[in-house]
């Protein structure tokens, strides 16, 4: 017991943790999403790797990315283009800090949490425009734009959606915020469904998944910023990918439909059916996200920013007025 | 007031020095590109997303089959004709075929005739899925591709099922179809001229199509984004299009009621009951719908031949060796993509003395510059493919 009382143990220890649960999450979505997409497609999917269903499918095409050669183009800034992906995976693990798995098992709980959190995943697009520059590619470098202008009309509603939930519970820290669901009642999604709608949407945005996939954009920019990266670094962006994925559910859960509590259960149950509640709503969140993807079709970047700055900007200021007014009167 | 000229020019002249310089970009699309069809190349010139012109380049495909036609005898060529529009490979070989009978001045039976036109039919429903599958996913929707290929997987094989062959029949002869049809190569030869069974199961099929036809209705026009997405975008003008010499569903969409079906006399569709499917706005949008409604008026034309097939001989009483008088005659049809006509002239040879082909989706294309004029990026993906090309019918 002593040893774990010791600071760098405890950090060494956690990071360790973080690293194995980031490409986890990853390959358990990834892997959802090819079977999920697969049965409303009429297909099967993978469904030999592993023995059975397919489970090792994710696993296989992992290590055939570590045999790839690591192509860097001629015209490439290399440095850039190297930490480019780094830069976005290591955003993605940073979100992970905040998240509260249970009343006590969390790397930690900051006080402004939800701050932390929305400021740091907005680091990867930094990465996405740094491979899209560095690419020296036309396709990369449309599709990294295209990145930044998304993130400049989207982080926008996503932090705005976000402070009616930061209102009603009167703390930023995220284990807070599930303590304020707990002691209400209910969680955060009923008297903040506007909110949690318009998170939603821009968190959709945030990840660049259908119908806003306009940076990657198969069918116009062949792959967007990641047109030129291949073997291993392809496998950052595509593990950043699900493990962000998994991330902002994880946050949207906590914040608005009550994280790791479920009613009707002691704090003490809590510590250990935490964890499952919370992946549960996350998979829940997840499911959305898959079945999005592949009903809808993408739109258009011009459409996108009305959207975002004609809808989107002034329902969350509305619902922060709406929210304001409720706490202050009621 | 007074204008200052000078100083006006002069504070333009500041405010673009201010600004920062955004020199247009050349963008090559192509000729390896997800959504070009094949090996398509366009040289956009953009700036940023707007797209200021566009030229297309093609021939990376060209394989001289007009050319070729003329060392190869009749019969040989219909298995070239065969790849120049590969998705709908049966409706290439009629007018070849219907331009060496009228030179030859051969009756084909009834029979013969009606196979013909319903295997024609099959073939534009089959190009039509295609294109409704792919029309989807190249506006990012990836569920449509499966429930469109599901259904002209059906077709394929009904077509199969007749001639032995999914894409490339290579069916028709001078003189009528192919005898002791029905049996694929590794099957045993038998007397009867379509397979076993057939009429009930392309019923069956027509009827599936139909219902694939209101499930994709329901998932592609009930979908706010791909209206927002086609809707108004890529509108092709009626005196531009004729004047380009576009055809077949993209000149339709505009409003234009024109389908050789109606006016030419290559198979006997007066006897059949359609609509020719005509829109008004000519969007991208109307492209669309155009050929999904096309799908229906072919399931029915297929339902009602299939329903008055005559019985009789398959082949005309022909030479064995097939020498056509010399002559010159030009037959046009109307193909899944658009009017396709085969020009032939004959000197009395075994071969064409010279046979040029008119195909569809060259015309189509070429009002790409047009069309393409001050477009989003995006709406070049979007436009491209509601024309609905393919390369082989292009470069030939």
């Amino acid at each position: 017991m002593t040893l774990l009382e010791n600071f760098w143990v405890l950090v060494a220890l956690k990071a360790l943790v973080i690293a194995a649960v980031v490409p986890l999450t990853a390959l358990v979505l990834g892997y959802a999403e090819l079977k999920i997409s697969a049965h409303m497609q009429s297909r099967i999917g993978p469904y030999f790797a592993g023995g059975r269903w397919g489970w090792a499918q994710l696993i296989a095409d992992g290590l055939k990315f570590f045999q790839k050669e690591d192509i860097i183009p001629d015209r490439a800034d290399k440095a850039v283009f190297k930490m480019a992906p780094a830069l976005v995976l290591m955003s993605t693990v940073a979100l992970f800090v905040v998240i509260p798995f249970s009343p006590s098992l969390r790397v930690r709980d900051l006080d402004l949490g939800i701050f932390y959190v929305l400021a740091i995943s907005s680091v990867s697009t930094i990465g996405v425009l740094m491979a899209g520059w560095s690419s020296g590619n036309k396709y990369s470098l449309m599709g990294g734009l295209r990145a930044a202008g998304q993130l400049i009309a989207y982080e926008l509603p996503l932090v705005l959606a976000v402070v009616g939930a930061v209102i009603q519970a009167g703390t930023m820290s995220l284990n807070g915020i599930v303590e304020a669901q707990a002691a209400w009642g209910i969680p955060f999604v009923i008297p903040q469904f506007l909110g949690f709608v318009i998170f939603l949407i821009a968190v959709l945005a945030e990840l660049t998944r259908i119908p806003f996939d306009m940076p990657i954009a198969e069918s116009e920019l062949v792959m967007g910023y990641v047109t030129e990266y291949s073997g291993f670094r392809f496998l950052f962006f595509f593990l950043a990918e699900y493990a962000n994925m998994f991330a902002m559910s994880a946050i949207a859960a906590t914040v608005f439909l009550g994280g790791y509590w479920a009613p009707g259960l002691s704090d003490a149950q809590l510590q250990y059916l935490g964890p499952i509640i919370l992946v549960a709503k996350v998979f829940l969140l997840v499911f959305l996200f898959i079945w999005f993807r592949w009903t809808f079709p993408r739109l258009r970047e011009d459409q996108l920013q009305s959207f975002a700055w004609k809808w989107l900007v002034p329902l969350s200021v509305l619902n922060i007025i709406a929210t304001g007014i409720f706490k202050v009167v009621f | 007031m007074v204008i200052d000229h000078d100083q006006v020019r002069h504070l333009s002249e500041v405010a673009v020095s201010v600004e920062l310089e955004t020199p247009e970009m050349t963008l090559n699309i192509g000729p390896q590109h997800p959504s070009t069809h094949g090996v398509l190349r366009l040289v956009a010139t953009v700036d940023g997303e707007r797209v200021f012109d566009v030229k297309p380049v093609i021939g990376y495909m060209h394989r001289g089959y007009e050319k070729l036609a003329e060392v190869r005898t009749y019969p040989q060529i219909t298995a070239l004709i065969n790849r120049i529009d590969w998705v709908s490979g049966y409706a290439n070989e009629i007018p070849f075929i219907v331009a060496a009978e009228r030179l030859m001045e051969i009756e084909v039976p009834e029979r013969a005739q009606y196979i013909r036109l319903i295997l024609t039919e099959m073939a534009r429903i089959a190009s039509h899925l295609v294109f409704n599958a792919s029309y989807p996913l190249e506006l990012g929707a990836a569920t449509p591709l499966f429930f469109a290929l599901r259904e002209r997987e059906r077709v394929l094989d009904l077509i199969e099922g007749v001639t032995g062959g999914r894409f490339h029949p290579n069916f028709n002869r001078i003189g009528g179809v192919k005898p002791n049809a029905g049996g694929g190569p590794t099957q045993r030869k038998v007397s009867q001229d379509l397979p076993k069974g057939f009429f009930e199961e392309t019923r069956a099929a027509m009827e599936r199509v139909l219902s694939v036809c209101d499930e994709l209705e329901d998932l592609v026009a009930g979908n706010e984004i791909i209206l927002a997405r086609t809707k108004g975008i890529g509108v092709l003008p009626v005196e531009v299009g004729a004047a380009y010499g576009v055809s077949g569903p993209n000149l339709r969409a505009s409003g234009v009621p024109f389908d050789l079906r109606r006016i030419e006399s290559y198979l006997p569709y007066d006897r059949f009951d359609f609509d020719v499917v005509t829109a008004q706005n000519g969007d991208c949008w109307d492209r669309w719908w155009v050929r999904l409604e096309e799908i229906r008026q072919a399931a029915r034309i297929v339902i009602q031949a299939i329903d008055g097939i005559p019985s009789g001989p398959l082949q005309a009483k022909v030479p064995r060796v097939i020498k056509v008088p010399q002559g010159e005659v030009y037959v046009r049809a109307e193909n899944p993509k658009g009017e396709m006509g085969y020009h032939l002239i004959s000197e009395g040879g075994q071969g064409p003395y010279r046979l040029k082909i008119r195909s569809a989706s060259y015309s189509n294309i070429s009002i790409l510059p047009h069309i393409l004029e001050g477009v989003l990026v995006p709406d070049i993906i979007a436009i491209m493919g509601s024309l609905d090309f393919v390369l082989g019918d292009v470069d030939r």
